[in-house]
Formats: C-alpha cells, sequence, structure tokens
C-alpha cells in the first residue's frame, strides 16, 4: 500500500515570473494548494542608487533618484527636492508649488493605471492591460511635452523646474481631464461589479489597520483598513492644505477595498488637477530666485558677466547645501514616500536615502497570506502595488 | 508543362516559387519571434507599452511574450542586471532552445547605464551573448521594434 | 510636538536614560542611548501622549573617520497626535544595538538592511543575514571605506539542484546570531 505522504511541498515562484511586478523571489511552503509559508527574498534588482549618489553633486541626484520607483518617477524627484529645498531653506514661488501638485498628481494617475493594468491581466482580465497603457500614453506625452522625454523627464529640480512650461501644455493636460473621468467609468464598469473579479479579490489578503501600523504600511493599504492617514492631510506639503479633495477610505481592508481606495483615488486625482491647472498661468516664474541654485536665463548668459560666472558655478561645482539632516514625507502613490538626506556642507550629500513603501510591503507579505492559496498571492502581491525598483534601490 | 525561365524563377502562369531552404526557415524564424518575458526594471515598462496597442509590436511577429523561456526565441533584456540576478538570468537563458537571439534593451542592460557600481553588472553580454543592443534610458518603444526589425534582418542573412 | 516635549513625557518612563536634543530643520531629533533603546521605543509606542505606533523606517549613516563611526536613525510617526520624531543612536565600529522587532513588526526587515549594508549587528534579531546583496557577498557597501565601483566579473553559475534540508540549512549558517 502506497504511504500517506504529509510533509509539505516547496515551490520556488522565481526571480522570473510573470506575476511577481518585477524581480521578486518567493519560496512557498504548500500543503496542497493552500500555503503554510512564504519566505520572499528581495535584492535582485539591487542597484546601489544610495552609493552612487553619494558621489554626484546634489542636482545630479535627480535622474539617478528617478530610477527609483520607475511608475511615479517624478514623485520620487520631488521628495528629493523638497529635502533639500527644506536643509538649504528655500521657499518656492506660488505658480512653482502649484504645477509641482499638478505633476505629482499627474504622477500618481499614470502609476495608478499601470497598477490596474497589471493587477487586473494577473487576476485574469488581460485586456485591462490595453486600456491602461491606451490612456498612459496620454500622460506620457504630457511628459514628453515638458521635457522631451516619456518616463523620466527631470522636470523638478532643486530650486524649482528645469524651464518654464512649453506653449500647448494647458490644451493638452485639458484634453486629457475631459476625457479621462468617462474612461475611469468605464474600468469600473469591466471591473467592479464582475463578479469573477469580486469572487477572487473579495476576503483575500486582510489586512487589519492595527496591523498596517505594526508593519509600516500607510497609504492606499492603511486607507483600505479604515485608518485615514494621508500625508497630503496630516503633514500638508505643497500647498495641498488649500485644495479641494476627499481622502478615499474602505473598511475591509482585502484586495477589493484596495481596488476600489485606488479607483477613486483616481478620481480624486482629477479633482486636484483640475484645480491645480486652472490656477497655473501659460507663463510666468518657474523657479525660486535664489542666485546660488538656479542657473540664470540663458540670454543673460551671453549678455552679462555675472550671469556667465553664476551659471559657469553652478554647472561646474555645483551649490553647497549647509550641513544637516531632512526628511520630508509626500504621498507617493504607493504610500509615503520620503528622502532622509545629511549633508556635511559640501556640495555632494553625505547620505541619501530613500524610504520605498514597497519594502514594507513585501515584508508584511508572509503574514497576510499565510493560510491562503496560491493564486491569492498573485492577488495579494498586485493589491499592494509593489515595484521591485522601489523595494530594492 | 513548359516553364518559361526569367532570372528570379518566378513564372506567372504556374504557382511556384523558388528559393532555398535557408531563405524559407530564416523567413519563418524571423517572422515569428516570440520573446520571453525577462522584464527586470524601468525598460520592462517600455517593452510592456510597446506590446500595447499604440506601438503594437504584433505586427512585427512578436504576437506573445511567453511566461516561460522554454517556448521562446527571444529574450529582451529590459534593465539592469544585478549581480545576484545574474544567475539567474544565464539560467533563463540556458532554458531557451535554439534558435535563439538576445536584445540587450536600454543602457544599463548595454553597457551598465547610469549606474557604475559595485552592484550591477555592466553590460549584459557578460553573461549571455547579445545580438543587437538598443540604447537610451529607457529606449522609446519605437527605437525597441527598430531593433527587432534589425534583429529580423540580422536572422534573413545568417546561415540557418 | 518638539524635542524638549518628546523627552520630558520620556523621562518619567524611561528612568536613568539620557536623552539629548539635537538641532533639526524638521521635525524632532532626539539622541537615544544604546541599551535603554528597547524601553525608550515601547514607551514611544505605548505611552497615551505619544503613541508612535507606526515605524517609518530605520537606517543608519556613517560618519567615518569620526568616533563613534555610526548613526542608527529610527523614524517614527504618531498617526493620532500627528507627530513624527527621529531617535538617533550612536554606534562604534564593531557595535550592535538590541533589536526593535518586538516593538514593531515591521522593524525586521529594515534592521537587515542596515546589517546588510552596514555591518551593524542587532541582538536577538531571528534572522538577521543579507538582503540586499548576494548570500555570499563580501564587505558592507554602504560603508564610506568601500568602494563604488568593483571590478569583479559577474558570477553567472549557482549550484543547479539545492534539496529543501540543504536549503534551510544554507539559511541557518547565514543568519548572524548573537546570544548576549
Amino acid at each position: 500500500m502506497a504511504e500517506l505522504r504529509t510533509e509539505t511541498m516547496t515551490v520556488n515562484m522565481g526571480p522570473q515570473h510573470p506575476s511577481t511586478h518585477g524581480v521578486l523571489r518567493l519560496v512557498l511552503e504548500l500543503d496542497g494548494e493552500v500555503i503554510q509559508s512564504v519566505m520572499p527574498t528581495i535584492g535582485y534588482l539591487h542597484t546601489g542608487i544610495e552609493k552612487t549618489a553619494e558621489q554626484k553633486k546634489w542636482q545630479q541626484v535627480i535622474p539617478l533618484v528617478e530610477r527609483m520607483d520607475y511608475l511615479a518617477a517624478q514623485s520620487n524627484s520631488l521628495a528629493y527636492a523638497l529635502a533639500v529645498e527644506k536643509l538649504l531653506g528655500l521657499e518656492m514661488p506660488q505658480r512653482v508649488k502649484d504645477i509641482r501638485v499638478l505633476i505629482a498628481e499627474l504622477q500618481r494617475l499614470a502609476s495608478h493605471l499601470i497598477w490596474l493594468g497589471t493587477h487586473a491581466m494577473e487576476i485574469g482580465a488581460v485586456s485591462m492591460l490595453f486600456y491602461a497603457i491606451r490612456e498612459r500614453e496620454l500622460l506620457l506625452n504630457i511628459n514628453e511635452l515638458i521635457a522631451g522625454f516619456r518616463f523620466f523627464p527631470s522636470y523638478i529640480r532643486v530650486g524649482g523646474l528645469r524651464e518654464d512650461l512649453p506653449r500647448g501644455f494647458h490644451e493638452s493636460v485639458n484634453a486629457f481631464l475631459e476625457r479621462f473621468p468617462a474612461k475611469i467609468a468605464e474600468f469600473e464598469g469591466l471591473l467592479t461589479k464582475n463578479d469573477i473579479f469580486r469572487r477572487r479579490t473579495e476576503g483575500v489578503g486582510v489586512i487589519t489597520a492595527e496591523d498596517a501600523m505594526q508593519w509600516g504600511l500607510v497609504g492606499p493599504i492603511a486607507r483600505a483598513a479604515g485608518l485615514d492617514y494621508d500625508v497630503r492631510k496630516y503633514f500638508p506639503y505643497l500647498g495641498y492644505e488649500s485644495y479641494d479633495f476627499a481622502v478615499p477610505t474602505a473598511t475591509e481592508g482585502d484586495v477589493y477595498a484596495r481596488y476600489r481606495v485606488r479607483m477613486e483615488e483616481l478620481r480624486q486625482s482629477v479633482k486636484i488637477c483640475k484645480q491645480a491647472i486652472a490656477r497655473i498661468t501659460p507663463s510666468g516664474v518657474w523657479a525660486c530666485d535664489d542666485p546660488r541654485v538656479v542657473p540664470p536665463p540663458k540670454d543673460k548668459v551671453y549678455t552679462e558677466m555675472e550671469a556667465l560666472i553664476q551659471h559657469f558655478l553652478i554647472y561646474s561645482q555645483g551649490f553647497t547645501v549647509p550641513a544637516g539632516e531632512a526628511y520630508v514625507p509626500i504621498e507617493g502613490p504607493r504610500g509615503e514616500h520620503g528622502t532622509y538626506i545629511v549633508s556635511d556642507g559640501t556640495n555632494r550629500p553625505w547620505r541619501v536615502k530613500m524610504r520605498p513603501p514597497s519594502f514594507m510591503a513585501i515584508q508584511a507579505l508572509p503574514a497576510v497570506v499565510k493560510g491562503g492559496l496560491i493564486a491569492d498571492v498573485v492577488a495579494v502581491i498586485g493589491s499592494t502595488d509593489v515595484v521591485m525598483g522601489d523595494c530594492d534601490r | 508543362m513548359a516553364v518559361e525561365t526569367h532570372d528570379d524563377g518566378l513564372d506567372p502562369e504556374l504557382p511556384l516559387l523558388t528559393t532555398t531552404v535557408e531563405k524559407v526557415v530564416q523567413w519563418a524564424r524571423r517572422s515569428a519571434i516570440w520573446p520571453a518575458q525577462f522584464g527586470l526594471a524601468c525598460c520592462a515598462i517600455e517593452m510592456m507599452a510597446m506590446a500595447a496597442s499604440r506601438y503594437d509590436i504584433a505586427r512585427f511577429g512578436a504576437e506573445v511574450f511567453r511566461g516561460s523561456p522554454r517556448q521562446s526565441d527571444l529574450m529582451i533584456v529590459a534593465g539592469r542586471l544585478s549581480r545576484k540576478m545574474a544567475p539567474a538570468m544565464r539560467r533563463v537563458y540556458d532554458q531557451m532552445p535554439d534558435p535563439k537571439w538576445v536584445i540587450s534593451m536600454g543602457a544599463c542592460a548595454s553597457i551598465g547605464g547610469v549606474f557604475d557600481n559595485y552592484a550591477i553588472v555592466q553590460g549584459v553580454d557578460q553573461v549571455v551573448p547579445v545580438d543587437v543592443y538598443v540604447p537610451g534610458c529607457p529606449p522609446r518603444p519605437e527605437s525597441l521594434i527598430y531593433g527587432i526589425v534589425q534583429l529580423q534582418n540580422k536572422i534573413a542573412r545568417s546561415r540557418a | 510636538m518638539t524635542a524638549a516635549d518628546i523627552i520630558n513625557a520620556l523621562t518619567p518612563l524611561v528612568p536613568g536614560a539620557a536623552f539629548e536634543a539635537a538641532p533639526s530643520v524638521d521635525f524632532a531629533t532626539v539622541y537615544v542611548p544604546a541599551d535603554r533603546l528597547v524601553d525608550t521605543c515601547r514607551a514611544l509606542r505605548d505611552a497615551d501622549a505619544l503613541k508612535f505606533t507606526t515605524i517609518i523606517e530605520i537606517t543608519a549613516a556613517d560618519y567615518f573617520p569620526r568616533q563613534p563611526r555610526f548613526e542608527v536613525v529610527y523614524h517614527l510617526l504618531s498617526i493620532s497626535r500627528r507627530a513624527r520624531v527621529r531617535l538617533k543612536v550612536l554606534v562604534g565600529e564593531n557595535g550592535s544595538l538590541p533589536t526593535v522587532q518586538g516593538v514593531w513588526k515591521g522593524a525586521g526587515w529594515p534592521e537587515r538592511e542596515v546589517w546588510d549594508m552596514f555591518g551593524i549587528i542587532f541582538d536577538g534579531h531571528p534572522d538577521l543575514r543579507r538582503l540586499l546583496m548576494p548570500d555570499d557577498w563580501d564587505g558592507h557597501p554602504a560603508r564610506k571605506d568601500y568602494p563604488v565601483q568593483v571590478k569583479k566579473g559577474a558570477q553567472t553559475y549557482e549550484p543547479l539542484e539545492v534539496s529543501e534540508n540543504e536549503f534551510r540549512a544554507n539559511i541557518e549558517r547565514d543568519r548572524v546570531k548573537r546570544t548576549h
């Protein structure tokens, strides 16, 4: 008679896998289809951004930092620029703040679109990816309009912005904001009441508010569990207190609740964008007027001596930041995002550390999926919206 | 039936086409080149955008991105290769059946890119043999499509 | 909440600890002695006036050649009191700190990363091994005396088959344990 084997089976969901949102390795211990334990291994995308940043000047770190969380690239550079400006003691003009708010919210839309596309695709609704990327292409067109580059525009710099807004910016953004709410309704019509989607996601991967605080998960995950913590409301930056928007929350804390929270966040972001674009004038000031940090306009560089010297100094040795440390959190699409910088008074950073929200989410993964099925692992990873570039840096 | 001989072997009357086996085989190989999913970092998102509806790669033959390397012809290394990932990547490459090709997409895969440090392998060609290098950070989807077309030309002129 | 408020609230709860407020441009920063770290963290989490229930980040900075060399930095958040605090602990070259994983569950991996990048050992951590670098990597990359560029060929082969027992044994072997 065949003996009854009761040991568990170990399966490797390797670093190359279609559904792990990048290179994440999970070693699953299974009893049949039920998960007994998960051991995640990260580090397959470790890039040493923090150590490389110590070799660059302050302004040169912006492209490096942008490539960390590559779905919401300008949120990274915004967090870094805010921290450096805090140490420098610079105050941005209102127009710069409004443009930065607009860019941050457009990035949130772009990141949530990829989240929606890949999450739904992994659950089975493959065509959502095509719909979501179609809308994201319009946002990338806007990025291309302002800085010539789809993905990592490096438009937000320390001291303000790279240059003034181009012609046609208002028309593009307004056309997009006209069109997008109908698309959100279309996506919701496809998924929200879809029976298969609901059965895959309801009751799966529950994270309570208490757990979220213990694990350090703040962002859409905590908001889906009932906490209404949003950095834009609790510790406002860039003048968010003057914008009228709501923070969506849910109470169940499962995958479906996180989906609903993020869909509502799309709507709220569109609302903020409409308010922001109404406040921005087509042309005007695009940086603060600190001559040590902001390069002068090119026509002055060609005609005035002081402007030439200032331009030369900024681009050859960079500006120096007074010694100290700063951490300014922002509400990124994944949660609280911030950059902890330490300066020793020279023109290079001493330490740059980015606080990665996906890191904490993957750390909590074993506790969340224990007792679930393998298919739930895929749903939970998708709902926590992890990006391995953010996690490994 | 008499066959009129033209210099390209084509007779408008007869439904006959003469060519070499090699040309036909290489035509088949390059027209249906299926990539394996090997997106590592930011370039993977551009690869997804290339596969989506605006820059549709399916019209060039790369119809499906296979999840398993054992069923694919092409490995597009999209993104920065860290030292920890290098053995896994070599394993995936070894699992692909011949004939196989590799496109190194982006600056990080080609030469290490912006990241010249301890953690990133400075060029994926230290690990796998590369056929086409596509520069950019990340390359636009049109650049990557151009890279795939160049690979198709390379397959056309190489021996089967 | 300023650093002085936090120190005033902490002093009755953690007697005998020498807290020191540090100047900062963004939020309260307090230097904490290493031996009272866990008690301080527990008091910060539980005290009614403080309620710092969320751990945001644990990281470190290397101030080579100053002695003590490292500064381990803890960022905490109190949602109910709308406050943030930064705790800093000075650690020497081969020093170690007690783990705060018992206070906040989310402290496990950040402490592993600090060990991986800096070489600071956390006593009592159940799973202290490399997180971001390969398991057999030599050295701690974020230290100031570690080079940025390492000219080494890529290692492309690893053992094809590892049995389950070997896998677990490897993990046990890589863990750093300190019992005192």
